[in-house]
């Protein structure tokens, strides 16, 4: 358990040295959208987490049952909470205007955040929550400095406490910079379960944003097939007439 | 210069053979143009099976609910209305069988429902589309004779009596469209979907 | 003849007795001849038909759907990719569609530098076509508004606060633009309008000019040679073919490749890394927060370069003025170039060395340019982006020295190749 955890902390250490000017570098969340348990995985963790405080608006019930495979009244039973409709959005349980009072903000929805931040950074961004007193939730994250949201996954991945190293500014000012994040207390699962955890919840999320996703390669593939075909007949059809032209 | 016949032929092939072929592909693309036509899954949502409690409806009442932007009537006949669908089909309506009319195979009936005492009909008149009047009172004045309770649309002037038979002699074709509809308890109503299949 | 031929046929002459449609394809298609030389740089007239026509065809069933209302219309987009059945291709076709209008139109008028097709007699076509270019630098612009994300609101907010630079009317200028004091609801709904009907009937009607003006004087092509010179017997030029069949049957092939190419980008990459649909558009537009990074969108990141290399306030002017200015200068002089070109030759392929060097620094430069344009300044871009400018300046302002001074090669009389 110890060397898992060390080695996690020597992962973290290098997946988070800082970039050189838009933060700090991003872990790789190597979604797959082929891994439909995956998905299906992230689904619950998506409605069981996040849908709390977040709106999906774009994203229908029974769109997620049909494109994932999972039953209805599965569906019904297990991963609604704010409606009993199947065709209804994924709508946010909290009040818009309780959430700005409780959080100085309304969470945002996050049915396009895959597509606007990206999937490396939503799966760093879930991993790199820290301990921070200074915050009102106790919490910070480098990815999102002095983000409103509390680690709501610590159950699941435990804390995690931030290890500062001096820095001698140009002004000649010494500051403490966030060198790396080290486990902390341990959740519910190894650091590496809750990697493939999340990178499940990211990949779902990376549908979330574009459901399209998951049909358009395939269809790609066969216009390109049928182009192709038709190519070949328009060609031909072409060499024929300008064997005319010298 | 080859013989022209042979050129000819093989240009008439290979031309036809592209433009065949680009036709489907003109056809395949047309396919999500089209498509895009149909109700997006926001219209489905919204013309979803809608649930009624009708455990405060009472008799010779009628509540009015929303489905797919129409009304839908469900009425709690008396005893004496229902007495009163008998004795007059044959003369007085256009429909009495409702062979030419809309309804569920259950609603082909006396009573065009499920269950005599429940009727349950879309509120828009076969004419032209206006919503008709619930005129349930026997004999009421205006109405002709005999009057056994019914509908009367103000647009036109179209009859129907309590189970949404038209009349002959009014404008409106024919009988008013019964939704499919099922009982889930004794007191809550399903429209929109029944035991056979969904809408 | 068999009798469905015959029956055509009859409803052909019926028409044909109260329409000069004979005439037309005759004219325009069958009788229309074209030098039979043309190369790949041909292909891109016929393919920016044919981007129109997917944009117009895309658009209308966009609209179909689409609420160009600030409260509704980034859900209405999403509506579109999600609930409507294939809302998702036609969107992405037209998103697609717009950054391939650029790419064949830029071609297309570099082939128009290349050969020399902006000389006498084809001025008017070139001024048409740049017309037309500036028409579809609008649409685009305006389009971009649409989908009321973070960049369409911010860049709208930047590039109409450029026309308030100007002295004097500036202010007054971006308010009319707006209809309001700030980028909003307003502004939304008369760019929409803009763009799904004025500007298209705008395009669509130069289309037809431009058209018309190059069947008056006919096709240029690579050698630069006038076919019209010599012609045979039957009175039709000896380099010459009948567009129809000939260049209807080889343009199909260059449709269908530009088709694949064009279904590559649409089912693999619509995102084209952030190129084509930004990243931060997928974020709601917001008043009150600008993105960390507002750039324009890549087709228009040349003239932005140009605009951004703009740091001195000099003479009475400051500099944001003088980014507007040689912004607007660097496309407006393109008007300019049937008149700045000195060359007794039109081809490329018989221009003198100097030439060749310049038109190859130009391309070089224009091209970084784009590339600046993409990224955030520092000054050592800055920099960069103001020597480029200087060379993209000075190529059309020593262009009528140049092309006077240069040795061209002698002019073949019939087409080569």
């Amino acid at each position: 358990m110890r060397r898992v955890t060390l080695f996690s902390a020597l992962v973290l250490c290098c997946g988070l040295a800082w970039a050189s000017t838009e933060g700090p570098k991003l872990l790789n969340a190597n979604v797959d959208l082929g891994n439909r348990a995956g998905l299906q995985n992230g689904a619950k963790l998506f409605l069981n987490y996040c849908v709390s405080c977040h709106s999906a608006s774009f994203m229908r019930y029974n769109r997620v049952a049909a494109d994932l495979g999972i039953p209805e009244d599965e569906v019904k039973r297990s991963l609604m909470f704010t409606t009993d409709k199947i065709g209804d959005t994924m709508q946010v349980a909290m009040k818009g205007t309780d959430a700005e009072q409780w959080f100085g903000i309304q969470p945002p929805d996050l049915s396009v955040t895959a597509r606007s931040r990206g999937s490396d950074w939503i799966y760093s961004y879930l991993l790199s929550f820290y301990t921070d007193p200074t915050r009102p939730t106790g919490v910070n994250n480098p990815y999102l400095p002095g983000a409103a949201m509390p680690h709501i996954l610590w159950e699941l991945g435990g804390t995690k406490k931030a290890v500062y190293h001096k820095v001698k500014g140009e002004d000649g000012h010494e500051s403490e910079v966030l060198a790396h994040l080290e486990a902390d207390k341990p959740g519910r699962l190894s650091e590496v379960e809750f990697q493939r955890e999340m990178r499940d919840l990211v990949a779902f999320m990376v549908y979330l944003g574009e459901p399209a996703k998951l049909v358009r390669y395939a269809l790609g593939v066969k216009v390109l097939l049928f182009l192709s075909v038709l190519w070949v007949a328009v060609y031909l059809m072409k060499r024929e007439y300008w064997k005319d032209v010298h | 210069m080859t013989d022209n016949t042979v050129d000819t032929r093989r240009r008439r092939f290979l031309t036809g053979t592209a433009t065949v072929i680009g036709g489907i592909g003109a056809g395949f693309v047309a396919v999500p143009f089209l498509s895009s036509f149909q109700p997006s899954a926001r219209a489905k949502a919204i013309g979803a099976p809608v649930e009624v409690d009708i455990s405060k409806l009472e008799p010779g009442q009628r509540i009015i609910q929303k489905w797919r932007g129409k009304p839908v009537w469900i009425v709690r006949r008396t005893p004496e209305m229902i007495e009163g669908l008998k004795g007059f089909e044959a003369s007085a309506l256009r429909d009495p069988g409702s062979d030419k009319s809309a309804q569920p195979a259950y609603a082909k009936n006396a009573w065009r429902s499920e269950n005599p005492e429940y009727l349950v009909l879309v509120g828009v008149c076969t004419h032209l589309g206006c919503s008709p009047s619930f005129v349930p009172e026997m004999d009421a004045a205006g109405m002709g004779n005999p009057w056994k309770g019914g509908f009367f649309c103000p647009c036109h002037g179209s009859k129907f009596d309590l189970a949404g038979r038209v009349y002959l002699g009014v404008p409106a074709p024919t009988n008013l469209e019964v939704p499919p509809y099922q009982f889930l308890t004794e007191t809550r109503l399903m429209i929109g979907v029944d035991k056979e299949n969904a809408a | 003849m068999n009798a469905i031929t015959r029956q055509l046929t009859g409803l052909r002459d019926w028409v044909d007795d109260r329409f000069p449609l004979m005439k037309l394809w005759n004219e325009h298609l069958a009788q229309y001849y074209a030098p039979k030389n043309f190369n790949f740089w041909y292909y891109f007239g016929v393919l920016s038909l044919v981007v129109f026509v997917i944009q117009i065809l895309t658009g209308i069933w966009l609209v179909m759907n689409y609420k160009p209302d600030a409260n509704e219309a980034f859900a209405s987009v999403e509506y579109i990719m999600r609930d409507v059945d294939w809302g998702w291709l036609i969107r992405y076709m037209h998103s697609t569609g717009a950054s391939a209008f650029f790419v064949v139109v830029y071609l297309h008028m570099f082939r128009a530098m290349l050969y020399g097709s902006y000389q006498k007699p084809r001025e008017l076509l070139w001024i048409l076509g740049m017309l037309l270019y500036l028409s579809l630098m609008a649409e685009a612009f305006m389009g971009y508004l649409l989908p009321w994300g973070q960049m369409s609101f911010w860049g709208a907010q930047v590039i109409i606060s450029l026309f308030g630079a100007i002295p004097v009317v500036g202010e007054f200028l971006s308010t009319m633009i707006r209809g309001d004091f700030v980028v909003s609801d307003i502004t939304l709904n008369r760019f929409f309008s803009l763009h799904v009907i004025a500007l298209p009937f705008a395009i669509a009607g130069l289309v037809v000019l431009h058209i018309i003006a190059l069947h008056e004087v006919g096709s240029n092509n690579p050698d630069g040679v006038e076919i019209k010179k010599h012609k045979g017997a039957d009175g039709h030029p000896l380099d010459g073919i009948p567009f129809h069949p000939y260049y209807t049957v080889k343009d199909s092939v260059g449709i269908v490749v530009f088709l694949m190419l064009f279904s590559i980008v649409v089912f693999f990459a619509p995102e084209m890394g952030g190129y084509f649909l930004e990243a931060n558009n997928f974020i709601p537009a917001d008043p009150l927060k600008t993105p960390l990074h507002i750039a324009p969108v890549w087709y228009f990141t040349p003239f932005y370069s140009i605009l951004r290399a703009n740091t001195v306030n000099f003479f009475w002017l400051d500099a944001k003025l003088w980014g507007v200015i040689f912004m607007g200068l660097g496309v407006m002089v393109l008007f300019l170039l049937p008149w700045l070109d000195r060359s007794p030759v039109r081809s490329i392929r018989y221009r003198g060395k100097l030439y060749k060097l310049a038109l190859g620094i130009f391309v070089v430069c224009f091209l970084i340019l784009g590339y600046l344009g993409v990224l955030p300044p520092t000054p050592g871009r800055t920099l960069a982006a103001q020597i480029c400018t200087v060379i993209y300046f000075l190529f059309f302002l020593l262009m009528p020295v140049i092309t006077k001074l240069d040795r061209t090669l002698p002019v073949p009389d019939r087409v080569t190749h």
